[in-house]
């Protein structure tokens, strides 16, 4: 970065449009008169219009500037970290988490517990898998060590709840089947890099 | 054999023994060698070769190569980083990248060397070979997939365990190109060679080993190869605890890890997931290690109950226990008895206390001279009154050890016979003798090895009785020269000619007669045999059990053995009966009857103190106290509570009675009132083994000497000898308390154990007949026993096993069919 950039102070001053304001009265007649001049001028009921015209515009024509939430919600950013999700694969549907307990071990508020087995297909399965979100402080650290992108940072951030402990199960946080055409990879803490295939030496396989 | 030299390795002076291999040097002097193939106390297998260093400018292998006086080790250079780097990267070859789920979970040492020598890419590749993961027994899985074939498993089942119940067998996979030969690294070569014709399997060419179930495989495998089937996928490595212990199985004491994490999500308590042991230096049986969840899960102090047990205590005449039971808790006992005159009964150790005592009067010291890190030093071992594969798997261990790793010759007396401890080495003879004749054995071990100038002269005739001339035809292989007359046909001249041919010539010869090995029933050639195992043999060791305990001349027996001690240049090691009778032997002061009101602790009683849970009032399980146990190498050892215990302890108990202290381990330094031991606080012990192998466990017992009493054995009665139908009290192997039976990966039953074809003729279900009682069990086939002695196990405190046989461990008896 060079140094012209902190050279230049005037910021923002590309962007912003400067107010054209009068001088500052000096003398006490000057600011006597500029406070008549303001009184009568009717600004006050320019705003007034102003808010009218936009309670019509907003009640009877439909256009309306603030997000009715919580009937409607802002899009957020795909790095902001709310409540998780567990993705699955999209060829199979099976879901991607393999149980390696690695989130289990990385989360720095110790909310992740879970309990795995060997199943009927000599596979590891995940039998059991909470979150405790009461505790879960939102770090990401889960999402960025899970080696197959399996559990991620979804939507929701609407964490209010009556109790201070608030287990997810892994049934909640799982994609639901039908909904797998619409599941989005995640963007955020621990997606592949963009550059990814040229940072890694394929290994040969002789087939 | 133990000279000091001095090595330099890399560059720095280095003090080592003679004799050791280059790699035991290097780690005992903290110095970092890779190796994963080698492991200690077994021979080096040379599978990996990772090993390599450069001595005195050539290059070996650490794990095979011994050091010498002044050589110079270097154990990297340029070259040798690049072959171990190749190595490494052909063990990467096809290894599948499931490290995520593998069971090694981060203990791997596959991962660790891949890591540690850099490798971050791949040159070489071959097609791969499909390989299925199969369950091996009732507690092995084997995923060959992530094998790579280092043979440490097979290694340590042949030298150490003796089972040798797995092999390295083909793999059927595609065969190197030859071209590879010239241009790789060729250790590398030579290890992947053998590795892509390889894998893992069971020796008896079925796909199910017919073994121990020690699992000591299990703990040796270098990656997740080999895991136990209990323990596949359960949980991660990194999230157990591990709790320093000592196994309370037998009197072994091994030392070991109970492992544990919390049972799962819906229940927050802790749970034991596994055992591990420290592999290098002391090797586990199944019992230990899978024989762990044997705790007594209570809810909380039950007062009432507590108040009969301190009522019962109080009105109690006799305490009856067994001794799986710690020192501390023996302690408190004795305590008890001091001051309110009860009677303590303990079966197991009340024998063994008077062998002990019989023992000390001629030999002139507390306790016998030897113990089995001895024993793995020699290379002629004896093994008397034991059943070795079923008594105590670490004196098998040993006896095993000795034959594969010293070139050592072995003798095995026992009436049952077995047909694993001949397998041991081809230097074992085994007398298969009648019981009641174990003094005829102790005479023939005297008359074989005693220097017969420091043998009482009534003992040398009386020896010398037993040996005769005798004549024996035997059949020889002669050459004998034959001349024919043999006519040249182109000629016509006859020709003689004369030829060598062999004939087999019947030839009488005088003999040595030895009616001790004849009685014994060992083979007419003895003699001859004896003189081969005999060849450069210069440690002699001598173990002795249970039998002669137990047996009717048990106090003749130890006078024997006294005797042994200091004519033979051999010492003697006794495999204590149960857990911790060693240590009760010591502290308590036994009574052989129990008479009145008894409150039983682990036993039968009149009020039942129990750590099985089915008693009056809860005690803990060894796996949830702590306290000290005196293991047979006379080491005190300390154990650990691994999971959590809310009810009473014996301590509660004798405080309540005015005796107790505030914590059962306050009485650890008090047993220094007891002789052999010492007055260290249970904190200060402590319980592993040092980078070279050295045991720091506790501490050893002392074994005050005085001057040895007179001492002239008996003759044997030849009479003494046991005939008809026999019952020998014997537990199956992995089977040895009310504890092991609890655990859920130990299947062995309760029942009448035989040889293959007495199990036939017997069926299924039998009644046995003591005369005194009688017990109805099934019959269960053991394939490892011959003969028609039949084992009836004790293992089950509930049905009384002890008192059925009374002071033998031989019976006679009646079995009927059922
Ligand atoms: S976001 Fe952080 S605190 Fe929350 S579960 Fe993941 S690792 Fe734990
Ligand atoms: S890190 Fe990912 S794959 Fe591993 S257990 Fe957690 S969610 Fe599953
Ligand atoms: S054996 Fe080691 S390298 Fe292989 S999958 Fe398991 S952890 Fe990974
Ligand atoms: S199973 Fe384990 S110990 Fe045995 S050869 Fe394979 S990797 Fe080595
Ligand atoms: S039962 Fe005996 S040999 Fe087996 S692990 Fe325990 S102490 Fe060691
Ligand atoms: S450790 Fe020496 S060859 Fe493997």
């Amino acid at each position: 970065m060079s140094l012209e950039q902190f050279k230049n102070r005037n910021v923002g001053s590309q962007t912003y449009k400067m107010i054209e304001s009068e001088p500052t009265p000096e003398s006490g007649m000057g600011r006597f008169g500029q406070v008549v001049k303001r009184t009568f001028k009717g600004e006050l009921f320019v705003g007034l219009y102003v808010t009218m015209r936009e309670m019509i515009n907003a009640l009877f024509i439909g256009e309306m500037h603030t997000v009715k939430y919580p009937l409607e919600k802002l899009p957020i950013s795909p790095r902001y970290r709310a409540i998780h999700d567990m993705l699955r694969l999209l060829e199979s549907g099976h879901y991607r988490c393999i149980g390696c307990g690695l989130c289990e071990k990385i989360c720095i508020s110790d909310c992740i517990k879970m309990d795995t087995r060997y199943d009927e297909n000599q596979r590891k399965e995940v039998s059991e898998y909470t979150i405790n979100f009461g505790r879960c402080i939102f770090c990401g650290y889960c999402a960025e060590v899970c080696p197959e992108l399996a559990i991620v940072h979804g939507g929701r951030y609407e964490n209010a709840s009556e109790q201070r402990a608030g287990f997810s199960l892994f049934e909640d946080m799982l994609t639901p089947i039908d909904a797998l055409k619409d599941q989005k990879e995640f963007d955020g803490f621990g997606a592949v890099t963009p550059n990814a295939d040229n940072a890694i030496k394929k290994t040969p396989l002789a087939y | 054999m133990s000279n000091e030299i001095t090595i330099k390795i890399d560059g720095i002076e280095y003090k080592t023994q003679e004799g050791e291999y280059i790699l035991n040097a290097a780690r005992a002097n903290d110095i970092f060698i890779p190796a994963i193939c080698y492991l200690t106390r077994c021979s080096p297998t040379l599978a990996c070769r990772i090993c390599l260093v450069e001595a005195d400018g050539k290059r070996v292998y650490a794990c095979n190569a011994k050091v010498k006086d002044g050589m110079e080790v270097t154990t990297s250079t340029e070259e040798i980083l690049e072959e171990r780097r190749a190595i490494m990267e052909v063990y990467d070859v096809n290894h599948p990248l499931q490290c995520g789920v593998c069971d090694q979970s981060g203990e791997c040492e596959l991962q660790n060397y891949t890591l540690e020598l850099g490798v971050d890419s791949q040159s070489y590749m071959i097609p791969d070979t499909k390989r299925e993961a199969t369950d091996w027994s009732s507690v092995l899985h084997y995923d060959p997939g992530l094998c790579i074939v280092c043979e440490r498993c097979t290694t340590v089942c042949k030298d150490m365990i003796g089972d040798a119940a797995i092999k390295t067998g083909p793999r059927g996979g595609t065969a190197l190109d030859k071209g590879l030969k010239d241009t790789m690294p060729k250790d590398a070569y030579a290890m992947w060679n053998k590795l892509q014709k390889s894998v893992i399997v069971p020796s008896n060419g079925t796909g199910q080993t017919d073994c121990s179930d020690c699992g000591e495989c299990v703990a040796v495998c270098p990656v997740g190869a080999l895991v136990s089937r209990d323990f596949v996928y359960t949980t991660n490595a990194w999230d157990l605890k591990r709790i320093p212990a000592t196994c309370a199985h037998c009197s072994s004491g091994c030392q070991i890890y109970y492992e544990t994490k919390p049972t799962s999500i819906e229940d927050s308590s802790e749970k034991i997931y596994r055992v591990t042991n420290e592999w290098n230096y002391v090797s586990l049986c199944g019992a230990g290690r899978f024989g762990y969840d044997f705790e007594n899960r209570v809810e909380g102090k039950d007062s009432e109950a507590f108040g009969s047990a301190v009522a019962a205590l109080k009105k109690a005449e006799t305490i009856r226990f067994n001794s799986v039971i710690s020192n501390e808790e023996a302690l408190m006992l004795q305590t008890f008895k001091e001051k309110r005159g009860v009677k303590l009964v303990n079966q197991d150790a009340y024998a063994f206390q008077k062998f002990l005592k019989a023992y000390s009067r001629p030999a002139g010291k507390l306790l016998y001279g030897s113990d089995f890190k001895e024993v793995m030093k020699s290379d002629f071992v004896i093994s008397v009154g034991s059943a070795l594969r079923n008594d105590n798997p670490n004196a098998r261990y040993a006896f095993n050890n000795v034959q594969k790793m010293n070139k050592g010759a072995g003798l095995y007396f026992h009436p049952v016979g077995d047909t694993l401890v001949p397998t041991f080495g081809k230097n074992v003879e085994c007398f298969a003798h009648k019981p009641g004749l174990e003094e005829a054995a102790l005479y023939l071990i005297l008359d074989l090895f005693a220097k017969k100038e420091d043998l009482p002269e009534k003992v040398v005739s009386y020896l010398d009785g037993f040996h005769s001339k005798g004549r024996k035809t035997i059949k020889e292989r002669v050459m004998e020269s034959i001349t024919e007359t043999v006519v040249d046909k182109e000629t016509g001249n006859a020709k003689e000619v004369t030829k060598k041919v062999p004939k087999m010539v019947e030839k009488e010869v005088e003999v040595e007669n030895n009616a001790l090995v004849t009685l014994l029933g060992g083979s007419d050639s003895f003699a001859d045999t004896f003189e081969k195992m005999m060849k450069k043999k210069e440690r002699f060791s001598l173990i002795v059990g249970e039998d002669l305990y137990f047996h009717p001349k048990a106090e003749n027996l130890a006078a024997l053995l006294a005797m042994i001690e200091s004519t033979c240049g051999m010492e003697v090691v006794m495999v204590p009966p149960k857990t911790n009778s060693l240590g009760v032997a010591l502290i308590c002061d036994l009574d052989e009857s129990p008479a009145g009101y008894t409150v039983g602790y682990n036993e039968p009683g009149d009020f039942v103190l129990s750590a099985l849970g089915d008693g009056d009032l809860d005690m803990p399980a060894m796996n949830q106290q702590e306290g000290t146990l005196t293991n047979m190498n006379k080491q005190v050892t300390p154990t650990n509570a691994a999971l959590e215990y809310h009810g009473y302890e014996l301590n509660d108990l004798m405080s309540a009675v005015g005796l107790g202290r505030h914590l059962t381990v306050d009485w650890t330094p008090a047993l220094a009132e007891k002789r052999g031991f010492q007055a260290f606080a249970f904190d200060d012990l402590p319980n592993g083994y040092s980078n070279s192998g050295e045991e720091q466990r506790g501490y050893a017992l002392k074994n005050p000497g005085k001057r040895a009493g007179n001492n002239m054995p008996q003759a044997f009665d030849e009479d003494m000898a046991l005939d008809g139908e026999i019952a020998y009290r014997c537990n199956p192997q992995r089977q040895f308390n009310d504890f092991s039976d609890k655990a859920h990966q130990i299947f062995e039953t309760f029942a009448l154990y035989a040889s293959p074809e007495r199990a036939e003729a017997l069926g299924e279900k039998v009644e046995v007949d003591f005369g005194s009682g009688t017990l109805a069990c099934s019959v269960v086939a053991d394939e490892r026993m011959e003969g028609d002695i039949v084992k009836i196990p004790d293992f089950k405190s509930s049905k009384d096993i002890y008192t059925l046989f009374g002071r033998d461990r031989y019976k006679n008896v009646t079995i009927r069919k059922v």
